[in-house]
């Protein structure tokens, strides 16, 4: 039996990423907390995100949640969501935010210019819906789903990885884009496993009972 | 290669019941949301959208017990609409499981309302539904949109209380005022095809889709599954909602889906 915590600052509907969890992992001890030391203690930390980044960063800084989100992030499975994926490098555009830095690189906006697709048709921001994601190198997350598979996203803003290695997998709209990140103990992903059905909760399953 | 477009089957909701009925009048019991939210995931459906049509406020909470039970066991996104009046309805939806709250009649009488939960939320999450109605130009018309129309092209008036009651607006103009007030999606639903199932106006979801830079939701008047795919091919949306057609297992989304391949769209099988 393993204790996930997910870490909760005030942003939007974690009830998802926990019944997720909690449906792949019908032992497992799945935790929605704001409390330092509940993060601390659980083996597994999901760290998700919605909203603004700015809001996000601001609300996690308000309940002291930093020094708790950085040590799990050096120490334990960690795995970000959405904004939560956003949070975890330097930069974002998004209010020109300072992010928590554990990786190299920014956060930058769907440009207006590069908003077209293969036919020249408008795209819309937000990326929004089921947008097929390919697995750029072989992880222990992606076992037993196949590469291009779909994932659904919602998101105006996305990653540009300082380091080609943080890589894991990339969508295309309008221009190829990072769409999962991984390292050590942790992997990021730009969409939300939670809400991308068969697919998602392979995902979360392949998370919980993860030994990196 | 890329994003799919989505099938959204849409869940009229009252008093704890998923019903359907012709511009609101002669309502059917279409049976349980929980499994009828079920079969519709089972099918591939891309996401779902409640709308609570409960017309007493003492019953609404009704839905937030549908919501909870339905994110429990279906991890696809979820958007609840009907009788959000305050950011605090916003907050509660979402914390059922709604992923996406739809604002219609009270984002046309107070505005701010669409800004406050798109900051608070996220615009992410915030869907304003537009009820529009084609305007019919005649000499003495009074209302300023028919005024308005000057080269003959087609104009559409908002309406709300479920159509009900016309507002003087431009269903365009009114979408492009929500995108920069704060909506990341329109729900746009032509109040003269719905229920009739003659197919999408498709000239008013082309009007909306190519206003505005978020995401359309064409909806109101789908008969078969040829009118899906047109929404999307003529009508420019990037999804398109329908009820009636799944819920008496005319169709499945899974063959709306086929079809919709078959015409060259790309979609999530």
């Amino acid at each position: 039996m393993t204790s996930i915590a997910v870490i909760d600052y005030g942003m939007g509907n974690l009830r998802s990423v926990s019944k997720a969890l909690e449906h792949v992992a019908p032992d497992a001890e799945v935790l929605v907390t704001s409390d330092s030391e509940l993060v601390r203690r659980a083996e597994r930390v999901v760290f998700p995100g919605q909203g603004a980044m700015p809001d996000c960063m601001r609300e996690m800084d308000a309940r002291g949640l930093r020094p708790a989100v950085l040590e799990a992030a050096r120490t334990k499975p960690f795995l970000g969501i959405c904004i939560g994926l956003q949070m975890l490098f330097e930069r974002s555009e998004e209010g020109d935010t300072p992010g928590l830095g554990v990786f190299p690189g920014r956060v930058k906006r769907f440009p207006p210019e590069a908003m077209k697709d293969a036919q020249g048709g408008r795209l819309k921001v937000p990326h929004m819906g089921w947008n097929e994601v390919m697995q750029a190198e072989p992880h222990a997350l992606w076992r037993g789903i196949a590469d291009g598979n779909r994932y659904y996203f919602v998101h105006s803003f996305y990653v540009e990885a300082g380091k080609a290695d943080l890589v894991a997998g990339y969508s295309v709209y309008g221009f190829p884009f990072t769409c999962a990140v991984a390292q050590d103990n942790i992997f990021a992903v730009q969409f939300h496993p939670e809400k991308s059905q068969t697919a998602g909760l392979a995902l979360l399953s392949n998370f919980v009972t993860w030994k990196p | 290669m890329g994003l799919a477009k989505r099938i959204i089957p849409c869940l009229d909701v009252t008093r704890g019941r998923v019903v359907k009925g012709v511009n609101f009048v002669g309502l059917r019991d279409a049976g349980d949301p929980v499994e009828i939210a079920h079969r519709y995931d089972d099918q591939g459906a891309d996401e779902l959208t409640f709308l609570d049509i409960t017309a007493s406020s003492d019953e609404r909470d009704l839905i937030l017990h549908i919501i909870e039970a339905v994110a429990a066991q279906v991890f696809i996104p979820l958007t609840v609409g009907g009788g959000v009046r305050k950011v605090e309805d916003v907050r509660r939806l979402l914390n059922a499981g709604a992923d996406k709250v739809s604002i219609n009649t009270s984002a046309v009488q107070n505005p701010q309302l669409v800004a406050d939960a798109s900051g608070r939320y996220g615009a992410q999450c915030i869907v304003v539904a537009i009820d529009a109605k084609r305007v019919v130009p005649t000499a003495d018309a009074k209302r300023v949109i028919a005024q308005a129309d000057a080269g003959g092209a087609p104009r559409w008036e908002v309406y709300t209380h479920g159509g009900r009651k016309s507002t003087g607006l431009d269903a365009v103009q009114w979408a492009r005022k929500m995108q920069a007030l704060g909506a990341g999606e329109i729900l746009l639903t032509s109040m003269d095809r719905d229920g009739t199932k003659s197919g999408f106006d498709l000239e008013l979801t082309r009007a909306v889709a190519e206003a505005v830079d978020v995401p359309v939701i064409a909806s109101g008047g789908v008969g078969n599954l040829e009118h899906l795919a047109a929404g999307i091919l003529e009508g420019k949306a990037d999804a398109v909602l329908a009820a009636s057609i799944f819920h008496y297992g005319e169709y499945s989304v899974r063959q709306a889906k086929e079809l919709m391949a078959a015409r060259g769209i790309e979609v999530r099988l």
